[in-house]
């Protein structure tokens, strides 16, 4: 008998053991990259990191400025892009489509979610570079090389689609039947139903959604470092190329070893990432985990 | 009345097009990776290591990149779940539904899956210095692992959570530890292990930025853990930036053969999450 509840012990402390340490990973990733970042934030402060957009590694320039503003700006043409179409499709499967559409189109949409970043890239390398280049980009500027911001929103935003969509459908289906009856039975339209009681309900949801999909469009690396042309300038035009924060590490990483600070400064962009990814998952998830409970 | 029916039929339109927008984007992308990549599909790719040249469009294959992917998924896959598995059964088993520490924890495996890969990559390369491991199968196997982790925990812990309640408590009340339970609902989240197995897997498999750093690169297929070795997502980037068609035609080549094994990694997993759902 008492095997048997030693047994259940130790097992238990084991487990837990292993539990803590993988929620510790969070902490641990923080501090390691911290760490490892200290070297330049002892040579320069973090106000002119971010401020300066002189990039020479050589004489121990460090000016994140430029990749910032290219994060920023490919990161705002996904978003721009990705949450109206998402929005329509999700308010579409959930309220119009026929069941059977549905069972049929979010898998499709998982498929998506599914397919690697490279796979993005080469598409993207294929099928939208050349087609800014030659379709939309003659019609606005005099000449673009297709490797833009446009062509690196497009990519993403096609990256975040199953994020937002499947989020958005879920957050769709939390909202009370009683709810929708009673704005159609007073004689509403479907759509004024939709747009003034389950777009309202729904919007704390569809604001977690969007952040988190900001913050996927954040970190990617792969795909975007393929398509955005990887200029260190800031971008002044969707039509101008622009290098995103891990594109730099990315290209960076192998050969940076042998100059001073180089290393630091690096792992100092990959910190940032992380301190702004952590942030703003937290905020869509306790949103989102609130939702969850009030409907439970 | 007539503008509040139009409105309604114009947002209805723009919902139309954007499914099929969103719809497209899906074979677009596989269409254009088939078209460009079958022509230069042969056997020599998949069966051969890379000759001398083989970067200027000499003969050979891909096939130390394939195996290379698979050992660093699969090596990893196994090592998360080693770790995921009494992870989520301690989550849901042992701790009640309400414990601060499971809701905590439930958390920070929502936040971990959000982080990107080059985080990862960047953290693990640091650990690998710190440890003084260099670029090699290791690093790439360390990298991944922390990667699949809470992608492991997340899908086991929706399995288990959908198992009877009622399951949970005749066990408890005809007097077995929560071991014992725990040992009921292994048998029972089976098909969800497999699912948990298949994403992590899939995702290990496609991951660049998380290796880029930590498995280095090798014409080689690797005998050790301490040598490097080649993905085919990497190979995948590098054959892309070569100005030699040839092997640019490889590149897409191996592309199609990522997104071959994706997509039937994704089929399976999604039959099988349907077949789960049609039973609870």
């Amino acid at each position: 008998m008492k095997i048997r509840l030693i047994k259940d012990k130790v097992i238990g402390t084991g487990m837990l053991t292993f539990s803590i340490l993988a929620v510790s990973m969070v902490l641990l990733i923080g501090i390691g990259l911290y760490w490892r970042s200290l070297p330049i934030l002892q040579h320069h402060s973090i106000w002119e990191l971010i401020s300066s957009s002189t990039w020479r590694p050589l004489k121990g320039e460090f000016g994140f400025l430029s990749f910032i503003m290219g994060t920023l700006w490919v990161t705002g043409m996904s978003i721009a892009i990705a949450v109206p179409l998402c929005l329509l499709v999700a308010i579409y499967l959930s309220e119009y489509a026929p069941i059977r559409f549905k069972n049929f189109f979010l898998p499709l949409v998982n498929i998506l979610a599914g397919i690697p970043p490279v796979i993005y890239g080469v598409w993207g390398v294929f099928f939208i570079v050349p087609l800014v280049q030659h379709y939309i980009a003659p019609s606005f500027v005099d000449f673009s090389t297709g490797f833009t911001v446009l062509s690196g929103g497009i990519v993403l935003a096609v990256m975040i689609f199953p994020l937002i969509v499947s989020i958005i459908v879920e957050v769709l289906q939390t909202i009370p039947k009683e709810l929708k009856e009673a704005s159609l039975s007073l004689g509403a339209t479907k759509w004024e139903t939709i747009k003034k009681v389950i777009l309202k309900k729904a919007m704390p949801g569809i604001i977690a959604a969007i952040v988190l999909a900001i913050s996927r469009a954040f970190g990617e690396t792969i795909a975007v470092l393929m398509v955005c042309g990887n200029v260190p300038i800031s971008p002044k035009s969707i039509f101008d190329p622009a290098y995103p924060l891990p594109a730099l590490l990315a290209n960076n990483f192998g050969e940076m070893m042998s100059v001073p600070l180089y290393d630091a400064a690096l792992m100092f962009s990959a910190f940032s990432l992380f301190v702004i990814i952590l942030i703003f998952n937290i905020i869509s998830r306790v949103i989102l985990q609130k939702i969850e409970v009030k409907n439970a | 009345m007539r503008k509040r029916k139009l409105e309604e039929a114009i947002f209805k339109a723009l919902m139309i097009v954007s499914t099929v927008l969103v719809g497209l984007s899906l074979f677009l992308i596989i269409g254009t990776i088939v078209v460009k990549g079958l022509p230069f599909l042969d056997w020599d790719m998949i069966s051969k290591i890379p000759d001398g040249g083989y970067y200027f469009g000499r003969s050979g294959g891909m096939l130390n990149a394939i195996i290379g992917s698979i050992y660093i998924a699969g090596g990893a896959t196994l090592l998360g779940m080693f770790i995921s598995l009494p992870v989520s059964i301690y989550l849901n088993v042992y701790l009640k539904k309400a414990n601060h520490f499971a809701r905590f924890a439930k958390l920070s495996f929502d936040v971990l899956f959000g982080i990107p890969s080059i985080v990862y990559g960047a953290f693990a390369f640091s650990l690998m210095v710190y440890l003084g491991v260099r670029a090699s199968l290791l690093g790439g196997v360390i990298a991944v692992t922390l990667l699949v982790i809470p992608i492991m925990v997340r899908t086991l812990d929706e399995v288990i959570v959908h198992v009877p309640k009622e399951l949970k408590e005749a066990t408890l009340s005809l007097g077995a530890t929560r071991w014992e339970m725990a040992k009921i609902y292994f048998r029972q989240i089976r098909a969800g292990v497999l699912t948990a197995v298949l994403l992590a897997f899939g995702r290990g498999v496609g991951d660049v930025a998380a290796v880029m750093f930590t498995a280095g690169f090798s014409d080689n297929i690797p005998v050790s853990l301490h040598e490097p070795a080649a993905t085919l997502p990497l190979a995948i980037f590098f054959q892309l930036g070569s100005p030699i068609p040839e092997v640019q035609g490889r590149a897409y080549a191996s592309a199609l053969i990522l997104t071959i094994v994706i997509l039937i990694i994704v089929v399976f997993s999604t039959l099988l999450t349907n077949k789960r759902r049609k039973k609870s």
